[in-house]
């Protein structure tokens, strides 16, 4: 570990995502996984990371008109951030219920909006925090510890 | 043995150190420094992509040569299924099985005989398959080597069976052993390869402990031995039929062989290392879910276009085809009843877990693996972005790797050297219009603000 007063290393990848531009999602978890692979994260970290980063710009992807995705990685740990301006979420423990979804039919149709995002989402990261207003968007935090121990203490 | 054999390898004084297999190179694996080609060991998969490439031949691959016979009592030929593409069109089957016979071999057992055991196999495993699809074919070495450095993700969906090479030498050693007598360990069974991937494949092999194949002898090397004794048969090979395949089993020779052979639900077959990268990034980021089955190779067209054969990739497959056509033996070798025994006694199952090898990492230790990759940004930003592969690393981003790994240096840069060239020379004219003040007196008004 470096010396804690100097500075930490980090590192911040930021991708925008476009209202109904369902391949952005793919391609944000497949650049942070590249990454993280080089960072030497181990393989069943990486893969929660990957689930999360792929649901919440898929969230923001359906659900929103715009928005983007902060990854920051840190030693210990990694912070996923969605914002978007949007239809935002009425009640959020109803949106976490597995298979709860709000998509229209036509996103069905293509196979998204199964209603499992966020409940994925809950179950892959370590600490959780969504904060949304109705018809004005939502911002999502998600963390993921990289080592045991750090897990165990933030959840 | 080496960790890191590799059938690939550099014949230096061929090597005029262009840039030609760098760029080529799916893995980043080869850099030129000193002028010369050098391949990085540990990142090889032995695709044999830069053999084909190498405009000066420099790039080849070693096999075993029929020198190694001799170290066997009783010599199995395995043959590969697109080695029977490398023939002119009147040339009989028979005749090129029964000249392995006229060269030292005992007994011929065609590879694609063991593909249709595979192919059984990997259909009845999707019938009850309920896990994460697709599901990827592990005949192609190359490509597995390749997803256990770039997509670790996906070897849990790889078929986990053994490839018909090796199950065509158990059960060729097996049934020769049991006919002759002679011990198992005293039988000799040498793969005739379309490629070095599959050399790399037997001396460390991925989903077994130890290859049963004791040898791999490229086309290549074999090719005109073959040739030469087209006409032995009759004083070799004896009134027996040699060929034995049907051609769901041959066809594995080219690509669409193996998912047609496997015939489940839904398959798609690719071929040609780049291809197949495009492919597994799609499918890494979530795509391809309705897919049953993927055939990967890393060859365009599939075996036949293998570096190690003779032919053109497309007159080998069109050969092949032709071959099957004429020649293919109607009747499967092995009943149903024969090949569901096999399936559930999982014979043939893959007994080691094909692990992950974590090369592109940074550092051991997170946080300086994190320095060490923002610094690689600062130094990819500043770095022209050409990717000419002037300084020996096939791109910007690559050299700024290997300068963070302490093997390359900013000015192997040609475009950044200019630049230091460009600020130095502006130095030395500047330097050369400072006149001492001893001197100055004359041409004061000649050059003011210079020399500061």
């Amino acid at each position: 570990m470096v010396d804690s007063l100097a500075y930490t290393p980090q590192i911040t990848l930021e991708f925008e995502i476009g209202e109904k531009d369902f391949f952005v999602a793919g391609e944000c978890a497949s650049r942070v996984k590249k990454t993280l692979q080089q960072l030497g994260l181990k393989q069943d970290v990486i893969k929660r990371i990957a689930i999360i980063i792929y649901e919440a710009a898929m969230n923001v992807a359906i659900h929103a008109t715009s928005g983007r995705l902060v990854v920051h990685v840190e030693p210990d740990a990694i912070t996923i951030r969605t914002e978007d301006v949007g239809a935002g979420i009425e009640d959020i423990d109803l949106a976490m219920k597995e298979g709860y979804s709000t998509a229209s039919y036509e996103i069905r149709e293509m196979g998204f909006g199964a209603g499992m995002g966020l409940s994925n989402i809950k179950q892959c990261s370590d600490d959780l925090n969504i904060e949304s207003r109705v018809g004005v968007g939502t911002t999502l935090n998600a963390r993921v510890f990289f080592s045991d121990e750090r897990r165990h203490e933030g959840a | 043995m080496n960790r890191y054999f590799h059938s690939v390898t550099l014949e230096t004084e061929k090597c005029k150190g262009c840039t030609n297999c760098i760029k080529r190179c799916p893995v980043e694996a080869i850099r030129v420094r000193d002028g010369k080609a050098m391949i990085v060991q540990e990142r090889c998969i032995d695709c044999g992509e830069c053999i084909r490439e190498c405009p000066n031949h420099a790039k080849v691959a070693v096999t075993d040569t029929l020198d190694k016979l001799s170290e066997y009592k009783y010599r199995i030929a395995l043959p590969a299924p697109s080695f029977f593409g490398q023939f002119k069109e009147q040339v009989n089957i028979e005749d090129v099985l029964g000249a392995f016979k006229g060269i030292g071999f005992d007994e011929v057992f065609e590879v694609a005989l063991a593909a249709e055991i595979v192919g059984y196999i990997v259909h009845e495993f999707l019938k009850d398959y309920k896990g994460k699809r697709p599901i990827f074919s592990s005949a192609c070495p190359a490509v597995v080597r390749l997803m256990q450095i770039k997509y670790p993700d996906l070897l849990e969906q790889m078929a986990p069976f053994l490839t018909p090479m090796e199950v065509a030498a158990r059960i060729a050693k097996e049934q020769a052993s049991r006919r002759t007598g002679i011990p198992y360990e005293e039988i000799g069974a040498f793969f005739i390869s379309p490629c070095p991937a599959k050399v790399t494949e037997m001396r460390n092999p991925m989903t077994t402990k130890h290859s049963a194949v004791n040898g791999v002898i490229g086309i290549n090397l074999i090719y005109k031995d073959i040739i030469r004794h087209l006409g032995d048969r009759s004083a070799n090979g004896g009134p027996e039929k040699l060929q034995r395949a049907t051609k769901f089993g041959m066809a594995w020779g080219y690509v669409t062989g193996e998912s047609r052979n496997i015939d489940a639900g839904t398959t798609l077959a690719v071929g040609g290392i780049h291809n197949v990268i495009s492919l597994l990034e799609e499918i890494e980021r979530g795509e391809l879910k309705d897919v049953d089955f993927v055939e990967v190779q890393a060859c365009t067209g599939g075996c036949v276009g293998g570096p190690l054969n003779i032919q053109n990739l497309f007159v080998g497959r069109i050969r092949l085809r032709d071959l099957i056509k004429r020649f293919g033996t109607k009747e499967p070798y092995f009943t149903e009843a024969e090949l569901q025994d096999i399936y559930l006694q999982n014979r043939f199952a893959a007994t080691e877990p094909v692990e992950p090898r974590a090369i592109m990492t940074l550092d051991e230790d997170v946080s300086r693996a994190i320095m060490k990759m923002e610094r690689l940004d600062q130094i990819t930003s500043e770095l022209p972005g050409l990717d000419c592969g002037a300084c020996g690393s096939p791109s910007c981003r690559a050299l700024a790797e290997d300068i963070i790994r302490g093997i390359a240096f900013e000015t192997d840069c040609v475009i950044k050297l200019r630049e230091k060239v460009k600020i130095l020379a502006k130095e030395i004219l500047d330097l050369s219009r400072i006149v001492p003040t001893s001197m100055s007196g004359s041409s004061k008004e000649g050059d003011p603000g210079q020399g500061h």
